[in-house]
């Protein structure tokens, strides 16, 4: 390399409280970054990749110590320097980008409010300066109106711009470091190649060494020169980006690469009739059209995939099928009868028909029951089960998402994993033993390997029970893996829907062509490639 | 001197006996109420201890008590003595036996009064939020207009025109503090309806009974146990100044409030007699509170730091 070393953590040690007493959660990680280059970290949740880039602040989090090692940063020992060195260097030298900036930002400040503090408290620049200076980052962010955008409040700026503004505000003072915790994981795949652009121009022009934390391989792959995989606070292994792409050494590292191989066998076109049939729907809210003469059908054991970007419409189609939006015209029909348009007008057996399984399972599982009445619930409901037969039921079910009916079924949610939650989820929506189960993005908010898991299960159960799915989701992978039948929505209207095979050939509508093209590839020059491509499409 | 002494003697006894009791319990239980007897805290065993010892007054007053409660046994202000511990008050009758009596009568009724707001504010509340729409702003703002008149007024307006039975002073002091009560449910209900789990349950087919009772009421219980500590004193603070303008527990029934006011001459001949009722009340607020907290700290599942 023959770089100066900016950064050279030794050893470290981090615990965390669980219960009682204390687990440890890092252990013994090194780690060298030298001046201007961006280190990838990635593994599955619960690896430790964030508390290992706090740590490279010095920082540990509540209910975390720092209990070994030496953290030095260009010089400084980060773990025995006092609290006021520490602070003089965080937001000046070290900046922290976190992952939702939505919740980063304060509500009640305007963005260039939020800008200025951090340079004028270090006294880096003058108000007015840092104005400028703000301005000028802005637009090398390639910000909309980069004049005007500082002066808005954060809700009336995209989740997008938000992330580019705190990219921005991080570069404030000219950090010698910054962190990025998943920086672009909340974001769409059209908003998500943008951020990773613009993030990757500034580190490589202003020359910032940069730790980049992630569990998408495919998004480290375009911003890191050389990328750690941990696994449980143990590092599994280090090497250049290529490298580490083309040969990985441990098999661990393999399995995170061959997560998105995943793929359901290919299943001949459908020629019995729709199980469920959505006929020219139109819905509003109050007055705002969302969906315009939507058509597609749900056929018996299969999967259809509803792609689009956020605001395209696809989970409000979800809540006209499931009774929650009544349509303004149009009908869904199943088994060839309609449903009243009103969830209050359908019986309790057209109910139980259509189950629904929620992106987040934090907030779909109330977290004060215990799992044996959240999955039995519906059992005792829709199909009048009691006593000996309802515990049978529950304890089935249990087995069926893989999880140990005697070990689970008296937890509460909050006991569990993101997966394992997911998975409760899963279960509900069996336990009504339904025809059709609605997925609105199951698995966005897992990781990738977690991911796999779901779809896999959801395959198993969909071959046993010959179950319909309709799978909403943004991510294309999860589409290539699982879908039958593919519909894109735009703008609250479908703009191409086939069978999966011809949906992934061309050629595409403009707008599938764009979906398609963002989903990062596991290839270093994918970004560079793409966006030299759409700028060559904008010259001609 | 002594009278501070004996207090404190007093209260560090309590402690004991309620550590005493918690050791005993953790040794004797299995299973579920061991682990409960095993995370209470020492505050939280001494208010059980309060309320136990106060429940049991109450009920076996006719037992304990020397004196009958209304019959006038002695002299007016009678000091301590072997034949009246705590001595008579102005027109004769024993203070003890009126002390017992009292834990019926002040915390029966406030207890009941805190209950029954409780009932019909928190599933009032709770509905609102649910169904929204013109029921919610019907409730609400009748709730607001009830809120709009003061208080006291109000319970005075209620009690003069309904007449002042225990009965309608349980109803009248309830239905004041049901207002805030429902403000408080609904404003945490609000925040719970939006959930995907509320979602799912409506999806499924479930009542608005089932609703209010599983899904949400569970999740809004934390604030909701915080606030009856609170409202619980209140209550007695109503109730006492009902009674001392003359429209609340009425005499000769012995009430707490009324004994504060009617023996406090004897405070500038510096005895403490008239204090007793006082510390009575003090002291089961505050026995009140350990518990609420301690419940707080469970249904809010927040850890020890």
């Amino acid at each position: 390399m023959g770089r100066e070393v900016l950064l050279k953590i030794e050893g470290l040690r981090i615990e965390g409280r669980a219960g009682e007493g204390w687990t440890e959660i890092v252990k013994g990680i090194d780690l060298t970054l030298h001046k201007g280059e961006v280190l990838g970290l990635i593994g599955e949740s619960g690896a430790g990749k964030s508390t290992v880039g706090l740590a490279a602040m010095g920082f540990a989090r509540d209910g975390c110590r720092i209990t070994g090692g030496s953290i030095l940063f260009d010089g400084i020992d980060l773990r025995q320097a006092p609290e006021a060195e520490r602070r003089a260097l965080r937001g000046k030298r070290i900046a922290y980008v976190a992952q939702s900036a939505a919740a980063s930002f304060n509500p009640a400040h305007k963005l260039i409010d939020q800008y200025c503090e951090t340079p004028v408290i270090h006294g880096v620049m003058s108000r007015e300066q840092a104005e400028k200076d703000a301005t000028d980052l802005y637009r090398r962010m390639q910000l909309p109106d980069p004049e005007g955008i500082g002066f808005r409040y954060p809700h009336q700026v995209s989740g997008g711009q938000l992330q580019r503004a705190m990219t921005a505000m991080a570069m404030a003072c000219r950090p010698d470091l910054i962190i990025f915790d998943e920086p672009t994981t909340a974001l769409d795949v059209t908003t998500q190649i943008e951020v990773l652009a613009a993030i990757r121009d500034i580190v490589r022009q202003s020359g910032t060494a940069a730790i980049y934390i992630t569990h998408d391989l495919a998004v480290v792959a375009q911003a890191a020169d050389r990328i750690k995989v941990l696994l449980r606070g143990d590092e599994v292994e280090e090497a250049e980006t290529r490298q580490m792409l083309d040969a990985p050494r441990e098999d661990y590292t393999k399995s995170l690469w061959a997560v998105r191989s995943f793929a359901r066998a290919e299943q001949p076109p459908a020629t019995d009739a729709p199980i469920l049939s959505v006929q020219n729907v139109s819905a509003a809210y109050g007055k705002v059209p969302v969906l315009d003469d939507v058509s597609f059908d749900i056929h018996a054991g299969r999967t259809i995939a509803v792609v689009g970007e956020s605001g395209s419409g696809k989970s409000t189609a979800a809540r006209v099928i499931t009774g929650l939006l009544p349509p303004s015209s149009g009908t869904v029909m199943f088994d060839g009868k309609p449903l009243p348009p009103a969830l209050k007008g359908r019986t309790r057996d057209q109910l139980r028909q259509v189950q629904m399984i929620y992106q987040m399972a934090d907030t779909a599982l109330n977290p004060k029951l215990k799992l044996r009445e959240l999955i039995g619930r519906p059992a005792q409901m829709y199909l009048g089960l009691q006593g000996k037969a309802l515990e049978t039921r529950i304890r089935d079910l249990l087995d069926l998402i893989e999880l140990d009916p005697d070990t689970y079924i008296d937890r509460l949610p909050g006991e569990l994993s993101g997966g394992q939650k997911q998975r409760i989820g899963i279960a509900r929506a069996l336990a009504a033993e339904p025809k059709i189960i609605i997925c609105d993005e199951v698995t966005s908010a897992l990781d990738q390997i977690v991911q796999e898991g779901i779809l896999k299960l959801l395959n198993r159960l969909q071959d046993e029970f010959g179950l319909a799915y309709m799978f909403i989701t943004h991510d294309l992978a999860t589409v290539r893996a699982i879908a039958d039948d593919v519909v894109v929505m735009q703008r609250g209207r479908v703009i191409e829907q086939g069978p999966k095979a011809q949906m992934f050939t061309p050629p595409h509508e403009p707008y599938t062509e764009l979906l398609l093209s963002s989903v990062p590839e596991m290839d270093p020059d994918w970004l560079t490639r793409l966006l030299a491509n759409s700028r060559a499409a904008m010259g001609t | 001197m002594g009278f501070a002494a004996s207090v404190i003697f007093g209260l560090a006894a309590l402690f004991a006996i309620a550590w005493a009791l918690r050791t005993g319990a953790r040794a004797t239980f299995s299973g579920q109420a061991r682990s409960l007897a095993h995370d209470i805290p020492l505050t939280a065993s001494f208010g059980l201890l309060v309320i136990a010892i106060y429940t049991f007054v109450a009920i076996a007053a006719p037992i304990l008590a020397p004196f009958p409660e209304r019959e006038i046994v002695g002299g007016q202000f009678q000091a301590w003595s072997a034949a009246h511990p705590l001595g008579t008050d102005r027109i004769g009758r024993d203070m003890l036996s009126r002390l017992i009596y009292g834990a019926r009568n002040t915390v029966g009724i406030a207890f009941a009064t805190t209950a029954l707001a409780f009932v019909v504010g928190a599933i009032l509340g709770l509905w609102a939020a649910l169904v929204g729409g013109w029921l919610d702003q019907a409730l609400s703002r009748f709730v607001d207009a009830l809120m709009a008149i003061p208080a006291l007024i109000f319970s005075l307006l209620l009690l003069t025109i309904f007449g002042t039975s225990v009965l309608t002073l349980i109803l009248v002091i309830a239905a004041v503090d049901a207002t805030r009560v429902f403000r408080l449910a609904r404003a945490v209900a609000q925040g719970i309806v939006v959930m995907d789990y509320i979602e799912a349950a409506k999806l499924r087919g479930e009542g608005s009974w089932f609703l209010i009772r599983r899904e949400i009421l569970p999740n809004a219980m934390a604030p909701l146990v915080a606030e009856f500590g609170l409202r619980f004193c209140f209550v007695f603070l109503a109730i006492s100044s009902l009674s001392f303008l003359g429209l609340g527990i009425q005499p000769p029934t012995a009430d707490w409030g009324s004994m504060v006011k009617d023996n406090a001459t004897l405070i500038t001949f510096g005895d403490v007699t008239p204090l007793l009722p006082a510390g009575c009340i003090a002291l089961l607020t505050v026995a009140v509170n350990f518990v609420v907290d301690w419940q707080l700290h469970r249904a809010s599942g927040l850890k020890e730091q």
